[in-house]
């Protein structure tokens, strides 16, 4: 009780020093929470995946096509209970430079999409509108809440991969099942994209950007991307067929370089947040000298020395700690207001709050360790001479 | 009764020793008021740390009442001194962030007694230095001869048998002194309190029974 209230004592005897290390720390455990954030966001899609859900598409890149005839013959392939086909179609939504009016659209088999993707809930009604509807197009409620997409709007989108002026009724808005389900999505007809291609190019129809199906079993997926693959090694268009998981682990990877620096601008956050706890809390026990002496004189054990540094180490380790915590969340709520679509799930997830949590704590440990040990180490006689 | 018997210490400066006392044996009866004195670095304040078991001698042995200080173990050591032994420095040394009261209290946490008990103590221990009106307040509200006062009073609150003072007087003025030094006369009078001060002061000196003089880690 005794060792408690000294701790608080001394940790406002400079109270402007005391502050100004606990925003210190905050800031920096608020930089590291934010920065796990953003790390966990990129790989969201990983952490998402199906278990037993794969995807074919072309072995030379992901943005060559395959053929619509691929479809009925990997649909053949025994383990395979449900295939569908999707289309990148890029385009801009009023002006593209705004990062804001990006999402992805993607042209889709109405029929067979939201059976291998049940994530995506479409409410039924909608749902049959829609399939009945050619220009019709399903929007995430997140991009509808940001948008303000209602039901039977139209949406103008400019192409580029194809081009022409392109316009999607809204006819449905779909929700996630899940929190990392992706809620920025804009889906349409590949048949309407198709025939209108027909029409403006000639020769690019008749073509997909990547099938997905669901295997039986999910044991049984690298026997089934080797059987989809080799049907296709000598075709004039190759396939790469892996999991979901893989898939998407590799976009995740063609970012690597990105988000290794984040983690490793968050590990050196760790080292800021320890040398500004280490220099406040060095700075106080070399004043104290005296006073640990003047303790250990009366009596008080090293216990009573450890427990006033490491405690004033730790009070103002976790006032810091515990701030950033609390700013993280608005921080985070305002980053994912200001670019929705650029992580479609962006939460503050609670590995990354212990995980803060635990750096705090770690560091207030270690910022104590020098100074307790010397303070330990400092005879009373030595301790009486200092001049703090 | 402390009895200081062949006592020889020397410090480590870089790769040299420096010796600092010098085959000293002294003896200090029950009750007695010992003034050390003697220039800068002629070993007075070590000899007092030895004493009062915040030190220890390369050689030779140091008893107080019975008990062979320099064989005891860190943890025993400090029991010891929170037992027997109240210290007056010279700088006061009060904890800054505790009220007078709280700082006379603390020797008195290392002990079983409740709260009530120890408040009754610390109240005793101002009221004889003094200061029963000043237990709120902090040590920079207080004067020179003030703040000396509480940590007279957080010396002998514990009631030790022994009092160790390393330059009492050597911050204050002659009239704080004078209060300071009348003070620990009482102690010694009216309360049988072994006292043993290192002193510069000829005037503090005049209040012990005896004076030992210190030159070069030597009794001269």
């Amino acid at each position: 009780m005794f060792v408690l209230k000294l701790v608080i004592k001394n940790a406002l005897r400079h109270k402007l020093r005391t502050l100004l290390t606990i925003t210190g720390i905050a800031v920096a455990v608020m930089s590291f929470g934010f920065l796990r954030t953003v790390v966990t966001a990129w790989s969201y899609g990983v952490e998402a995946s199906a278990a037993n859900r794969m995807i074919t598409r072309n072995a030379v890149s992901f943005i060559f096509p395959l053929p619509y005839s691929y479809r009925d013959q990997i649909a053949r392939i025994p383990g395979i209970s449900q295939i569908t086909w999707a289309n990148w179609f890029g385009g801009a939504y009023k002006d593209p430079a705004d990062f804001k009016n990006f999402f992805p659209r993607m042209a889709i088999d109405p029929e067979t999409y939201f059976l291998v993707y049940p994530e995506l809930i479409v409410p039924p009604d909608q749902m049959k509108v829609f399939a009945q509807e050619r220009n019709a197009c399903i929007v995430g409620k997140k991009i509808a809440d940001q948008h303000g997409f209602k039901i039977g709007d139209v949406i103008t989108v400019e192409g580029d991969i194809y081009p022409g002026r392109w316009d999607f009724v809204v006819r449905a808005i779909y929700t996630g099942r899940d929190k990392s389900t992706d809620e920025t999505q804009m889906f349409f007809h590949w048949k309407y994209l198709d025939e209108r291609i027909r029409e403006l190019q000639p020769g690019r129809d008749g073509q997909i950007g990547w099938y997905v199906f669901l295997a039986t079993d999910a044991s049984k997926m690298p026997a089934i991307a080797q059987t989809v693959d080799e049907q296709y090694v000598n075709s004039r268009a190759g396939t790469k067929t892996e999991s979901e998981r893989e898939f998407q682990q590799g976009f995740v990877s063609m970012s690597s370089a990105i988000i290794r620096s984040l983690e490793i601008v968050s590990f050196i956050i760790i080292g800021i947040i320890l040398l500004v706890l280490a220099n406040t809390i060095v700075m106080a026990s070399r004043e104290r000298t005296t006073e640990y002496a003047v303790l250990k004189t009366i009596g008080f054990s090293p216990g009573h020395i450890i427990g006033l540094i490491g405690g004033e180490s730790l009070l103002i380790a976790a006032l810091g700690g515990a701030l950033g915590l609390v700013l993280t969340f608005p921080l985070a709520g305002a980053f994912a207001q200001m670019f929705p679509t650029f992580f479609p799930v962006f939460n503050v997830e609670t590995v990354t709050i212990i995980l803060a949590a635990t750096v705090a704590a770690v560091a207030g440990v270690v910022a104590a360790l020098f100074p307790t040990i010397r303070a330990l180490r400092t005879s009373i006689a030595e301790g009486l001479r200092a001049i703090g | 009764m402390i009895e200081v018997r062949n006592v020889s210490k020397s410090y480590r400066r870089d790769s040299l020793r420096v010796p600092v006392l010098n085959n000293i044996t002294i003896s200090v009866p029950d009750g007695e008021f010992l003034a050390l004195m003697g220039p800068s670095g002629s070993g007075k304040t070590t000899l007092l740390n030895l004493i009062a078991g915040i030190d220890r001698p390369d050689d030779g042995s140091i008893e107080v009442n019975g008990t062979n200080v320099a064989a005891l173990s860190e943890s025993a050591l400090a029991q010891w001194r929170a037992n027997n032994v109240g210290f007056i420095f010279q700088f006061y040394n009060l904890l800054p962030v505790l009220t007078a009261f709280e700082n006379v209290e603390l020797p008195l946490l290392l002990t079983n007694l409740p709260k009530k008990k120890r408040r009754e103590h610390v109240e005793a221990a101002l009221t004889l230095v003094g200061l029963a009106d000043r237990m709120g307040h902090y040590p920079k509200q207080l004067s020179g001869g003030q703040e000396q006062r509480v940590a007279i009073a957080r010396a002998l609150v514990t009631d030790p048998t022994v009092l160790v003072a390393d330059e009492p007087t050597g911050d204050l003025d002659r009239v704080s002194a004078g209060e300071v030094m009348t003070l620990l006369d009482r102690l010694n009078k009216e309360f049988k309190k072994t006292i043993v001060m290192v002193t510069h002061d000829p005037r503090a000196a005049e209040k012990a029974h005896k004076v030992m003089h210190l030159d070069k880690g030597e009794l001269t």
